[in-house]
Formats: C-alpha cells, structure tokens, sequence
C-alpha cells in the first residue's frame, strides 16, 4: 500500500474511535443542553432565588400531580391537588408517601414540569426529589418541595403542572446513583 | 471516458482457487463482492418470509395464526434483517465489484480486511435469528429498540442483539474504510474527483456517513448493555437517565442511515438511466453536490422522528424547515433523472424499468416524507400505518428496485451471460403491481388511524389491510422468479458482449465479459 493510502487509512481508524466517544459525549451534551435551555422540564436545585422575591406577583395556578412507576406500592399522593399561587413568592408544598409493604424500601422521585418552557422559571430551595426517601415497613412521612416561580416566566402562562414519578430504588441504591442524583442537581445552581 | 486497455498480463496471474476455501479465504473484490452479494438475497429472502407472516396475520382483523408476541419479534427481525442484512450488504457487494473496475483500480485496498468484513456478517446473523429459540424469544422492541423497552422491559435475547448489532456494525465499518481508501488513492490516472462515476461518488459519501454513524450506533447498543447488565442509568429514569436520550442517540445514527440506504441507489439510477437514454447524464456535478448536501443536513434532521417527544417550539421548527431543506437537492435529483430521459433514445429494457419505477416511487416516498415533515400534521401521522407506507415507498421501490436494477444491468459483466428480457419484465411487472397494491393502501389506512405495530385493528380498517396483504404475497412470490433469473443467467445463456448496453459509457465495460478475475493490473488510461 502507498503511503498515501495508509494516511487516509490511519485518519478514518482514528474517526471510528473518536466518533464512538462522540456516541457517549452526547450523554453530558444532552444534560448540559436541557440546563441551559431549561427544556425537558427538568427542574434544578437553585440556591439564591432571593433576588426573584417580589411584593406583586401575577396570579398563578400550580397544579401536583404523582405517578407510581411501575410496580411501585408505596402510596404517593399531593397533599393539595391545587395551589393558587403569585409569582415571586416562596411556597411550601406537601407529598404525602407510605410505604404500604412489610419491607424497608427507598425510593426516588423524577420531577417533571409541564409546559417544558416554565422549567427554567419554576426555581426549587428544597425537594425530597433532590434525595432518595428510605422508609420501613407502614412507615409514613409528609414530603416537603419549597420553590418559587419567577416572575420571568412567560406571560402566556397561566398553569405550571408539577408532576412526580416516583420509582423503587431498592436495588439499585448503591452509592453511584446516589452520587449521580446529586452531582445533577447542583451543577445547576445559578 | 474512454480507455485504453492492456490486458496482457495475465501470464503470471492465477485464476480463483477450487472449492469451499476459494471463498473462505478470498480476497479478490468480485468473490467478495458475490459473496456480499449471495448474503444479502438469502437475508433478502428470510426477511421477506416474515413481511409474509405479518401480512398473513393482518389479512384479517382479530389473531388467527401468531401470538402477539411472536408477532412483535417477527415486526422486529423484519426490519433489523432486511436494514443490516438485506439493503446494507447488497450496496457493500456492488461497491465491491464496482468501484475498483469503476476507478480502474486492480481490487480494493485492503483484501484481507474486505475478507474479514464479509465473513463476521454470517455470524451477526446467525446470532440474531437464532434469539427465535432462546427462552422468552427473540428481540420484540421494534427495529428502533427504544429504551426502556428494549433495556427494563426486554426479553433475556437482548444481550445477544447487542452483539450482532456490534458484529454488523464492525462489519460496516470496516467496509466503509476499505471503500473510501480504495476511492481515494487508487484511482487510475486521469480519474479525477469530478470524473468518477456517480455510483463511485454515491459510494464516497455513504462511506464517510457510515463512518461518522455506524460507531454511535455502537455506542448506543453499549450503553443499553451497561444499563441492562452493570447498573448503569444512561436511559433509566430512576436513576437519573432519559429515556428520551435513547432516541437523540439513535435517530442521530438514524437518520443518517436513512441515507446511506438510498445514495448508492441515486448512484446506480443515474447511471442506468444514461444509458438506456443514450445521452449523457444532465447535470453531472449539480448531481454531485445534491449528494453532498443530502449527506451533511442528514446530521441536522434527526429529531423530526421524535416530533411527538415533547420538543420545544423552537426545535420542532428547526428540525421541521431542515427537513424540508432535503427535498430541495433531492428535487434537483429527480430533475436531473427526468432531463436525462428528455430527448433521449429510450429503450425499456429491466434495468431501465426498475430505474424508471425507482424515479416515480422513490419520489412518491419523498412526498409523503415532506408531509410527514410537517409537526402538526405529523402529530396525527406518527406511529400510523402513514409512516410504514413512506419509509416502504422510499425503502422497497426506492433502495431494493435499485438493487434488482443494478443486478440485471451489471449480470452480464459478472456472468457473461444475458440474462432471458422475457422473464426480466415480467419480473419487473410483477413486483411493480405488487409493491404499489402492498404500500399504497397503507397510506388511507394510516392516514385513517391503524397504528403500526400492532397484530390486530379495528374493522374499518379490514377492506385495504386485506388488499395490502395480497400483494405482499404477489411480491414475495416474484422475487422467487428473480432467484431463478439469475440462477438461470449464472448457469448460461445469451453471451454477453464486452460492452453489454449499446449506451453504456465506463470503465467496467472495457473489460471481458465475464470479467476475468483480476481487472487494471495496470491502470487504463483514461482522457
């Protein structure tokens, strides 16, 4: 072979490699595309929303809304179905969880915001979605979610749905996924 | 272009070896290409036997001859046979005895490669179909193995898809390298870029697509096996993953893919139907560049197969006026294919046929595939029987006629026989009816409402689904006449003369018919 050829043969078994790392790369890309753009409705842990905080809020309705995955027995439901809100004020909203079984189980719950464009407004200081919930058998706890809605949030918007999937973790609660979770949620913090 | 031969060389050169190890430890471009070749018709074949069980049981509404789940592996097998081992292979043997006899080069650049790159395929597959007899079956996720059903919810099988998908795409990967090598450094002199024939240029292309994608396909299928067997969450909820990545990842091989399933057959059709116009080609080098842009926007397309995801406005627009943006050079295609025959001396011999009928349905596939482009009105389409008449317009009229195109124009190079016009024609006919009667109604009943990839429907749907079900089966039956063509051309016949077609122009039909086994041993010259 002349060695022109073995050039063009050595870049294209370079690209191969290179182009199955790309593969993976879009993992993060994925992850650091939904953050900025705030689609997906994912909703990020945010530290100082202080600045948001205003005296005359628009009126809002915020809707709650749980799903057990699967065959997840716990009973997992809002403690208000509704909330009438204003934007630029701090609420406190209640989940209530029990664990229905005769087994120590832990769970984890996948916040999700409809419409996806009032996912970068919608700003959380606390969730029980920002950790995974143990409970022994019969054993019940009220979970709390403290967030504010920005006053940015685009006029035509006049109700967030916040929903939560809650899934068995029992199995997989090693300490990676614990890690995961929590390195997602705080490379978001403005 | 033109050329002048020396073929008087052969005095040191051996003819194929005997026996079974001839095409064992082959590295000669035209056993390969056979091979290739040989492979694809028999995946060709299975994957047809089961359209047929599929057809068979939507003849009617209600189940009456497979179980639901038997059915959904039989609608996954499907497309994965007839994708990676039916349309894909096919293109890679005609790459193989064309491009070098194309460029004028001797073989490909890398014999032993090419070798290996065939011979692992017969084990992918082997590995696929035999996940029929494992315990819980064989793959059920569809051909699109969206997570989480094809990671939490597949059968045990999955894992052995998993490697056939890497085998096949290891396979592709190796016989994209070995095509732009060859391409790219063992042109005969005077075989510049802008010379070499469109099937060459079609092939270029699609082997850099197939490098770019074949690796993140790759990826894809690790990161469902990570996720499946080593705790990983890449695309499981619970764990901080997304499902809707599975399908970014997958679509951005996929789309890609789409094309590199058709712009060989632009390559193919293009040259066919110079010939049997007996002109040149209109439009060389805007047909080239058409090629180009299809490839590149088809990295930029991939989320319009996810428009019901949930994507922001932007995106869908975006992804909505990209989309539409292929039509424009593939309308400069077809524009070219039509100017061609313009004024032209035709004559309908098979391969015309096919390539005439590949212009008019390849096109009709387009259309229904800019429909498909627009969101709102693909919010209605997707997941209908819609969207399986559009990519089996594009797929079965559009790459497969190419294929049976470039078999009859090119069999006479390979066999040195004719093969028997009657019976061509026929052929030709039979699977022209039969693929318009199978994929057109499909278009009123998806249009309708039937969803794909369900073993039952309701029963308005019954009257087209039982007309569609009769021409699968007069298509599948004819391609058992097609066998028998070429069988029948292999064993003998009318001998071929060197140049085959009155209009033919290229390098190929300076050689003997047969070829002899070795080809350029020094380079032609060419003007």
């Amino acid at each position: 072979m002349n060695p022109e050829a073995k050039k063009t043969l050595r870049r294209l078994v370079i690209a191969v490699p290179l182009m199955f790392a790309f593969g993976f790369a879009l993992v993060p890309l994925y992850n650091v595309f939904c953050e900025v753009t705030g689609i997906n409705g994912k909703v990020f842990q945010s530290d100082n929303a202080e600045k948001l905080v205003i005296e005359d809020g628009r009126p809002l309705g915020l809707q709650f809304i749980s799903t057990n995955n699967e065959n997840m027995p716990w009973t997992f439901k809002p403690s208000e179905d509704v909330m009438t809100i204003s934007t630029g004020k701090y609420y406190t909203a209640t989940f209530y969880v029990k664990n229905t079984t005769n087994k120590t189980m832990t769970a984890q719950a996948v916040p999700s915001v409809a419409p996806s464009n009032a996912a970068a407004h919608l700003k959380k200081l606390e969730c029980f979605c920002f950790e995974q919930q143990e409970l022994k058998p019969g054993e019940d706890a009220l979970l709390p979610v403290r967030l504010l809605v920005s006053d940015e949030l685009p006029e035509n918007i006049e109700n967030i749905i916040l929903s939560y999937t809650i899934f068995d973790v029992t199995e997989y609660d090693d300490e990676a996924v614990a890690q995961h979770m929590h390195e997602e949620h705080h490379e978001m913090e403005h | 272009m033109s050329a002048v031969i020396e073929n008087h060389h052969d005095d040191h050169h051996h003819g194929p070896a005997k026996g079974l190890t001839r095409w064992l430890y082959t590295t000669n471009h035209k056993d390969i290409g056979t091979l290739y070749l040989w492979f694809s018709f028999a995946m060709f074949l299975i994957g047809g036997a089961m359209a047929l069980v599929i057809r068979a049981e939507l003849f009617q509404p209600g189940m009456q001859i497979v179980e639901p789940e038997f059915y959904n592996q039989m609608i996954t097998l499907h497309g994965l046979i007839m994708i990676f081992g039916g349309v894909m292979p096919a293109f890679v043997g005609l790459a193989n005895w064309l491009v070098p006899m194309m460029i004028g080069a001797p073989d490909m650049a890398l014999p032993r490669m090419n070798n290996l790159s065939f011979w692992i395929l017969p084990f992918a597959f082997f590995i696929l179909l035999s996940s029929l007899f494992m315990d819980g079956g064989a793959p059920n996720f569809g051909w699109t193995f969206y997570a989480p059903l094809s990671t939490t919810y597949a059968p045990p099988s999955v894992t052995f898809f998993i490697f056939s998908v890497h085998i096949m795409g290891a396979s592709s990967i190796m016989g994209a390298i070995n095509v732009v090598v060859t391409i790219m450094n063992m042109r005969a002199p005077g075989v510049t870029l802008m010379k070499m024939p469109l099937f060459v240029w079609s092939w270029l292309i699609t082997a850099y697509l197939l490098i770019a994608v074949m690796p993140v396909l790759a990826g894809a299928v690790t990161m469902m096996l990570m996720d499946i067997h080593f705790g990983t969450s890449f695309f499981n909820a619970a764990g901080g993953g997304d499902p809707v990545l599975f399908q970014h990842i997958f679509w951005f091989f996929g789309h890609p893919e789409v094309y590199i399933m058709i712009l060989p057959a632009f390559g193919i059709v293009s040259h066919i139907i110079e010939t049997f116009s007996r002109k040149q080609l209109f439009g060389y080098s805007s047909m080239v560049w058409a090629m180009l842009s299809i490839a590149i926007l088809s990295f930029v397309v991939w989320a319009h197969h996810m428009f019901t995801v949930g994507l922001p406005l932007a995106a869908e627009l975006f992804f909505m006026w990209a989309t539409m943006l292929i039509a424009v050079p593939t309308g400069v295609k077809v524009f070219n294919w039509v100017a061609t025959m313009f004024k032209g001396s035709l004559t309908f011999e098979t391969p015309m046929l096919f390539a005439i009928a590949f212009v008019v349905l390849f096109t009709i596939g387009g259309l229904s595939g800019l429909m498909l482009a627009i969101v709102p009105a693909d919010f209605q389409y997707h997941d209908t029987y819609f969207v399986v008449a559009h990519f089996h317009y594009v797929l079965v009229p559009g790459a497969i006629f190419s294929i049976m195109a470039a078999v009859y124009y090119w069999i006479p190079k390979w066999s040195g026989n004719m093969y028997d016009e009657r019976l061509g024609k026929l052929h030709f006919w039979l699977s022209f009816i039969g693929v318009n009667v199978t994929f057109f109604p499909q278009h009123f009943i998806g249009l309708a409402g039937m969803p794909r990839r369900y073993p039952d429907y309701a029963l308005q749907f019954a009257d087209w689904n039982m007309v569609s079900s009769v021409g699968a089966f007069l298509f599948g039956v004819s391609q058992i006449l097609f066998l028998f063509i070429v069988v029948k051309t292999v064993m003998g016949g009318k001998k071929a003369t060197d140049q085959v077609w009155e209009g033919a122009r290229g390098l190929e039909w300076t050689v003997a018919s047969p070829a002899p086994y070795h080809t350029f041993t020094t380079p032609p010259k060419v003007d």
